[in-house]
């Protein structure tokens, strides 16, 4: 990135900083945190412990950085190299990422940046100009992938309401200021288990591993009255909503799977949690050492603020999300394709100069499509 | 505390009432050398040893509910004895066997014990039990026992078998629900070690007069189960190296860390002769089943089929992986070495 478009970065997330202590607070039991940052094209800084928001926003202002983070985790010793910090206990999160969600509409709003010659276009194969295939693709806003999202963090509440009994009021929604959502749960049974009983939890939740026998399908002496039931709990009543349809065809539909067989039911089975087993990325959740986006701060990937979400169904992140100014700047932008921030149209934008409001340049630059002119 | 009587402590021995049991009964440890009344405890002491070292499970002739005060009596006792033996012996590898043994034999009463519909304090006590050495709290509902998901989390992540996969089982408001027989399972590996620890940090008595020959006996018997084969480590990477120290130990290999070994060996050119040995001290050993496990993995019998390592990364998953320096870059453990310069 260019000197002038980190000064201009710099500049703008240092005013949202300055302006926005009221959205950037410090979580419940701050001491017992671990905090980290990262500035502008420069390495993570971590081990860090924070008592209050007054020296969290001394933190940012002297620093400006581009991303901010804070652990999940609870130590004795935040500050400490990490196999000294006594970790005692981790709130259970959750990523969901659209670009996981395997959406057929990511072509239509995704471009590519080549690598070797920088060359911006529609094609995610290999660069149009000069045929390298090391691209970099970035997505620019997209509604149907945030729905698909929000389907995902809903089906992920009904799991961890129903089937592991957490409450609605321990259960926060973030949006993650890209893409997708952050899930938090707190005071649940979960605090003190390890990464690899996180493991199993989300293969749980994402149905993932699961045998034809959990769903009543045997390899031999089969039994009809061993497959699921409508209206049963967890995911055999899921996987019967799913398969049956109503009420009225279960009968007919467990003789067709009784006699297609056991290896047709494990594909079937396989289908079914492709469709209704929530699609986390495992990973996040098995770290307990991690330090995840801080609410409240700029995710440097688009000048998007992770914010929480009161209203998830009417949530809007192009609108709710963008809290960097309208003051206008003039950048050279090159980005193929069309999209919506905070109801405003910008682009195609093919290689050219233009004037734009922060928001929108920062959201650019921040996806490498746009630098300053 | 629990409050037990004389069928429960026949039945759960290793329970903190059971010491307190033989102080109330008055009987100094020297009169087992010498009484001989006393004669057959010693002897069904030495018998419940025996058969743990076979790698079997010691059946008693008490029936539930229906045996006299003091065929339980000698039931406790034996038990008790059996562990001053195994001090008096000195011996490491019996404390794993008899532990185990002990362990299966508490789960089947357990087991039985949680499967008594009609009888509630049957149930309450095993639920208690379960509480009191491990801290799950396990309530009943219908045929089912309710685990909390947490709880069934920490001790079923070290079993490989995909039905204990929380996917596989019924999950509702924050427990998981399992027949009696599960309910046990899950707490096999923990009874083993309350009941290992339990012997391991009991005193060790001055020798009894009268029962140096069981002793050395026993001695003997401990010595014949240490193996004598040594193995050269030196080419081997960290994930092999480590199965062949627990198993010299005599501590448990998890199955799979078993079937790592034997099929790294096998691709490595030793024979069933040759590797069946390494299995001798693990405390389940069983020649016939190890020989014929063997055999089956090498192709030798069943479908023909030879069975190669595992990857590093399916090792990864099962915890069987130590990663060292000289790992890196090889994707399974029977490429360890070749690629040095």
């Amino acid at each position: 990135m260019k000197e002038s478009d980190l000064l201009f970065l710099e500049d703008s997330f240092k005013k949202y900083y300055f302006n926005h202590f009221d959205l950037i607070k410090v979580p419940e039991r701050t001491s017992e945190r671990e905090f980290g940052y990262q500035k502008f094209n420069s390495g993570m800084t971590r081990h860090i412990s924070i008592k209050d928001d007054k020296e969290l926003h001394l933190i940012l202002m002297q620093n400006i950085p581009s991303d901010v983070y804070c652990s999940n985790a609870y130590y004795t010793f935040p500050s400490l190299q990490m196999n000294e910090k006594d970790w005692k206990e981790a709130d259970l999160i959750f990523d969901i990422d659209a670009k996981d969600l395997n959406l057929p509409c990511r072509e239509g709003h995704t471009v590519s940046i080549c690598n070797e010659c920088n060359e911006v276009s529609k094609t995610l194969t290999q660069c149009s100009k000069c045929n390298s295939s090391k691209l970099e693709k970035k997505s620019v806003p997209c509604k149907n992938c945030i729905d698909a999202s929000k389907i995902e963090v809903e089906k992920l509440s009904q799991v961890l309401i129903d089937d592991f009994a957490i409450t609605k009021e321990n259960i926060q929604v973030y949006f993650s200021g890209n893409e997708g959502f952050h899930v938090y749960v707190y005071n649940s049974q979960f605090q003190e288990i390890g990464s690899r009983e996180r493991s199993e939890l989300t293969d749980y939740i994402s149905l993932r591993g699961a045998i034809p026998e959990t769903f009543g399908m045997r390899k031999l002496k089969q039994d009809r009255a061993a497959l699921p039931d409508f209206d049963e709990k967890g995911w055999r009543g899921r996987f019967s909503k799913q398969v049956f349809g109503s009420k009225s065809k279960r009968s007919k539909i467990i003789t067709e799977l009784l006699s297609n067989g056991y290896s047709s039911f494990q594909k079937t089975l396989d289908d079914v949690s492709e469709n209704i087993g929530v699609k986390i990325d495992p990973n996040v959740t098995m770290d307990i050492h991690r330090i995840f986006r801080l609410p409240g701060s700029i995710n440097s990937k688009s000048g998007l603020t992770k914010i929480q979400c009161d209203d998830l169904a009417k949530f809007d992140p192009y609108t709710e999300a963008s809290f960097l100014s309208d003051d206008t700047v003039e950048v050279i932008a090159n980005c193929p394709i069309e999209f919506k921030l905070k109801n405003k149209k910008f682009g195609p934008y093919l290689n050219e100069k233009t004037t734009l409001p922060t928001f929108a340049a920062v959201y650019m630059i921040c996806k490498k499509l746009a630098r300053i002119a | 505390m629990l409050e037990l009587g004389t069928d429960e402590l026949a039945k759960y021995p290793f329970l903190e009432g059971a010491g307190k049991f033989l102080k109330e009964k008055g009987f100094p440890l020297s009169q087992f050398g010498t009484d001989p009344d006393l004669k057959s405890v010693v002897d069904k002491a030495y018998h419940r040893l025996k058969v743990s070292t076979k790698g079997g499970v010691y059946k008693s002739e008490i029936v539930d509910g229906e045996a006299s005060d003091t065929a339980r009596e000698k039931e406790i006792f034996s038990f008790l004895l059996a562990i001053v033996l195994i001090k008096l012996s000195g011996m490491h590898t019996l404390v794993k066997r008899f532990a185990l043994a002990e362990a299966r034999r508490a789960e089947n009463h357990l087991e039985k014990d949680l499967g008594k519909a009609s009888d509630k304090s049957k149930i309450d006590l095993a639920i208690r039990i379960i509480y009191d050495l491990f801290h799950i709290e396990v309530t009943k509902e219908d045929e089912f026992f309710k685990i909390p998901v947490s709880d069934y989390l920490k001790h079923s992540i070290d079993f490989h078998e995909r039905e204990w996969k929380l996917v596989n089982r019924y999950v509702e408001n924050g427990k998981v629900l399992l027949t009696p027989d599960k309910t046990v399972r899950l707490i096999r590996k923990e009874l083993g070690t309350y009941i290992t620890s339990k012997i391991t940090n009991a005193p060790t008595p001055p020798m009894i007069p009268g029962l140096e020959n069981i002793v050395n006996e026993l001695t003997s018997i401990g010595k014949a189960l240490t193996p004598s084969y040594t193995i050269t480590t030196g080419e081997y990477p960290p994930c092999i190296k480590h199965a062949i120290e627990i198993l010299e130990k005599g501590e448990n290999l998890p199955h799979s860390g078993r079937f790592m070994l034997a099929t790294f060996l096998l691709s490595k050119g030793q024979t069933v002769q040759q590797i069946a040995p390494l299995f001798k001290n693990a405390p389940d050993y069983n020649p016939r089943v190890t020989l014929y496990q063997l055999n089956h993995l090498a192709g030798t019998s069943g479908s023909g089929t030879q069975y190669s390592c595992p990857s590093c990364e399916k090792l990864k998953t099962q915890s069987l992986c130590f990663p060292i320096p000289a790992c890196d870059n090889i994707i399974n453990p029977l490429q360890f070495g070749r690629k040095k310069k």
